[in-house]
């Protein structure tokens, strides 16, 4: 059981570093975004649990040979406070480490969800308030702004597209279109669901820099899914005209002060999805 | 999006437009006008709307007022400002709830990407 610990504690080491450190940036996912997806999914989950389950199984290791054994030993201890000859105090804090691990995990989880479903609610409140609902396409609201904006604020039973008026005014019909698909993308396939995962995991292990790497390839692969679903309705040069010119952001306001605090899709992350559509 | 927020719109734009505290009963009669809605709504909806307003904190009941007679928080810019500053930018790691097709850039790299989409 021993062996069985060190190999899934060194299949946890590697899932949470040089995996993670090698594949952002990987041409074979920004090709096929959702096997992109899929294998940051499996190392996300994967390396969750080797990481608990090599603490277990080196707890264990201390009450029996076996796992059925242990889990009985483990249960003697709990209920009768009895520790079999030879354990130390060393299996037992790899046990507490495991049980800490999965709490912590958890936790993050239900704190981001409930972070995120607050921020939500707000922003729906505001958006409600300075938009109007665009008759003729269900769903979707027009904010009156000369900057070219477009985002959609997915939730549980209602989504939001938003656009604004200056959007509209630079982008033809089939940019627009462009856009909107994009958009409803991100919605039909729950992106937000997956999105989360990945933020909670970077909340949770900040010291860890491959999570804040994950978070933010899963965000660029998110777009890049979102990006293909789009082509199924336009062609290539209108997706690829309306993310140009909505990068370049048209006359914002407050160009200078944006540019301080740059929005998350960063150059790089633009060429990469621009220079997939060439 | 559900008529009763499209009626909280409606009675901010109002608000925003009048610039100062008005009552149920005014709005009542601002609403009846046909540039507004034209809808006849019992004073206790607007009632409704106007607390639910105050309890997001969007408009203000002056205190002591007899009917009692609200204003607007913050001007509509000032709540534009703040949207805008959350759809471009400045949101942190755990408030990423929005999707956004494509963040804006710097000029420099404006002109790298019309370079791309020029090559292709």
């Amino acid at each position: 059981m021993v062996a069985a610990a060190i190999t899934l504690g060194f299949v946890a080491i590697l899932l949470a570093w040089p995996v993670p450190a090698l594949l952002p940036g990987a041409q074979w996912a920004y090709r096929r975004p959702t096997l992109g997806l899929l294998v940051w999914q499996l190392v996300a989950l994967i390396g969750g649990f080797s990481m608990i389950g090599s603490l277990v199984l080196l707890g264990a290791a201390t009450f029996a040979t076996d796992l059925p054994d242990a889990a009985n030993g483990m249960w003697r201890f709990v209920t009768h406070n009895e520790l079999p000859d030879g354990s130390s105090v060393w299996s037992l804090l790899a046990l507490l480490g495991a049980l800490f691990l999965t709490a912590h995990l958890l936790l993050n989880l239900l704190v981001t969800v409930v972070y995120a479903e607050r921020e939500r609610a707000r922003h729906a409140q505001l958006i409600t308030l300075l938009s109007e609902p665009m008759t003729d396409r269900p769903g979707t609201r027009l904010i009156d702004t000369p900057a070219p904006v477009a985002y959609c604020l997915p939730g549980a039973l209602t989504s939001i597209t938003v656009l604004s008026a200056g959007l509209i005014q630079l982008l033809d019909e089939e940019e627009l279109q462009a856009v909107i698909e994009h958009e409803r993308a991100h919605v039909r396939l729950r992106h937000d669901i997956v999105l989360i995962f990945f933020t909670a995991w970077k909340v949770s292990l900040p010291w860890l820099p491959t999570a804040r790497n994950a978070s933010r390839e899963v965000a660029l692969l998110l777009e890049m899914h979102a990006d293909d679903n789009a082509l199924n309705h336009v062609g290539r040069g209108s997706l690829a005209r309306a993310i140009t010119i909505v990068a370049e952001g048209g006359a914002l306001p407050r160009r200078s002060e944006l540019s301080a605090a740059l929005p998350e899709s960063t150059p790089k992350e633009l060429r990469a999805r621009l220079l997939r559509l060439a | 999006m559900n008529s009763l927020g499209e009626l909280e719109r409606t009675v901010m734009d109002l608000l925003w437009a009048s610039g100062e505290s008005l009552s149920a009963y005014d709005l009542q009669a601002k609403l009846a006008a046909p540039e507004a809605s034209g809808r006849e709504l019992a004073a206790t909806t607007i009632l409704t709307v106007l607390s639910r307003l105050e309890n997001k904190n969007f408009v203000r009941r002056e205190r002591d007022s007899r009917p009692h007679r609200y204003r607007a928080a913050a001007g509509r810019e000032a709540h534009m400002a703040d949207l805008m500053h959350e759809v471009l930018g400045g949101a942190n790691d755990r408030a990423a709830v929005l999707e956004r097709f494509v963040g804006q850039v710097s000029n420099e790299e404006a002109e790298t990407l019309r370079r791309i989409l020029a090559g292709r």
